[in-house]
């Protein structure tokens, strides 16, 4: 077993050379590399912590804002269905207005179309009286060969057209 | 038997020789030769350092080397806060150290590079290299210790809730327990390693001399240990990670007992 037969004259060489490159692999490596590795992680991890927070806070002014924005947009909405509605009652009473004028420009009209006629009949009927008491003279003296005077006829035929 | 003996010692893959002429360097006295097992320490150290300097483009979005990296230094750091708590970090270029060196040792020592006649070593397969790291560990454990809580660190071999008669009987059982640590903690990485480098180099001589004495032995003997030895070395990969991890599971457990006492 040459590990210790060659224990002498080995020894002190082994542990030196092995002092000097753990040595070497400790100062080197140990202590000058491998913090900064570490601290390479340690930044990726803060990094993606605060990359995480960042969104985070993103979505929550997202949120916010969406929510702003619809409080706002239901603010809106009622405005436009209030002026919608005022527009839609001036129209109608606007509207109702117009149809008044026109109903009562028409129900004038009529009314006067009405006594026109009102009118017009009286006269032909006045008309009618005449003829008929002309009629009725002239039937009675030609039958009768009395002789009617106007006014008896007139009221003779106005006596009849009364009664029907 | 085929003429020529092949003769596969199993024992001397271990053997420590020094290159280039470095036999007789000396430091105060000491032989400091720059051997093979010196030679796979630099290579071990070369490659590891490479190895984190793949992973040092501190780019935001990892690459696979960047990656890899990271979970290495994330398992560690893991491993430390779990066994320890917050105070572990400051292990973590420690722990982290020994883990890659021991876990690129054992796997540099596995490289099938006498395909191309180079002679992997492994040199966590020397107690003499482990049982240096096991000081360095259990040094650190009593250092932290008495540095955090003096000698207050002594209650340690006192377990909490001991009934007082007990305590002369279980202070010494706690500290012949704490003193063995560093022994068990090198000799399991040392033990580990040379089993498995012995048995691999055991049954490769079951190939070869089994094939040199003839078709019969050599499907008989040879071709089963050549499969088992295929077997072998997926273990031996997960023995290599696993031991390296033990090693520092255990240290980062040992420096919890000096950090937080019970």
């Amino acid at each position: 077993m040459p590990q210790i037969a060659q224990l002498a004259e080995t020894w002190s060489s082994q542990v030196f050379w092995l002092l000097v490159f753990f040595g070497i692999t400790f100062f080197v490596i140990g202590k000058g590399m491998v913090p900064k590795v570490m601290d390479t992680v340690a930044q990726r991890d803060g990094q993606i912590a605060a990359d995480l927070a960042a969104a985070k806070a993103a979505r929550d002014a997202a949120d916010e804002q969406e929510e702003a924005w619809r409080v706002k947009e239901n603010e809106n909405r009622a405005a436009a269905q209030a002026i919608v509605a005022k527009a839609k009652d001036e129209a109608a009473a606007k509207s109702e207005k117009k149809l008044k004028a026109a109903q009562a420009r028409i129900d004038k009209k009529l009314a006067d179309a009405e006594a026109q006629i009102e009118e017009a009949r009286s006269a032909a009927l006045a008309e009618v009286e005449a003829v008929a008491a002309d009629a009725a003279q002239d039937i009675v003296k030609t039958l009768a060969g009395v002789k009617v005077t106007k006014p008896v006829a007139t009221k003779a035929v106005k006596e009849q057209m009364a009664h029907g | 038997m085929a003429a020529e003996q092949a003769k596969v010692d199993p024992m001397y893959q271990f053997t420590i020789e020094p290159l280039a002429g470095s036999g007789g360097w000396e430091l105060a006295g000491y032989n400091i030769a720059f051997t093979n097992s010196a030679m796979w320490m630099l290579i071990t150290t070369v490659v590891l350092f490479l190895f984190v300097l793949g992973g040092m483009k501190r780019e935001l979005v990892p690459g696979r080397w960047q990656m890899t990296v990271e979970t290495f230094t994330g398992f560690i750091d893991n491993m430390l806060e779990a066994n320890i708590g917050k105070a572990g970090r400051k292990y973590v270029p420690y722990v982290f150290s020994l883990f890659m060196f021991i876990l690129f040792a054992n796997i540099l020592g596995l490289l099938p590079l006498g395909v191309i006649g180079l002679h992997p070593f492994t040199f966590t397969s020397h107690f003499t290299v482990t049982g240096v790291l096991a000081i360095i560990s259990f040094a650190i454990v009593l250092i932290v210790g008495f540095w955090r809580h003096g000698l207050h660190f002594f209650s340690l071999f006192v377990p909490h809730g001991t009934p007082l008669p007990m305590v002369p009987v279980i202070a010494p059982i706690e500290f012949i327990s704490f003193m063995v640590r560093p022994f068990s903690l090198g000799l399991r990485l040392f033990v580990a390693m040379m089993a498995g480098h012995v048995l691999l180099e055991v049954l490769s001589s079951f190939v070869i001399d089994g094939t040199n004495a003839g078709a019969g032995f050599g499907l008989l003997v040879g071709l089963p240990s050549f499969l088992l030895m295929i077997g072998i070395c997926a273990l031996e990969l997960l023995v290599a990670g696993i031991q390296a991890y033990v090693f520092a599971l255990l240290t980062s457990l040992y420096i919890n007992d000096a950090e937080n006492l019970h």
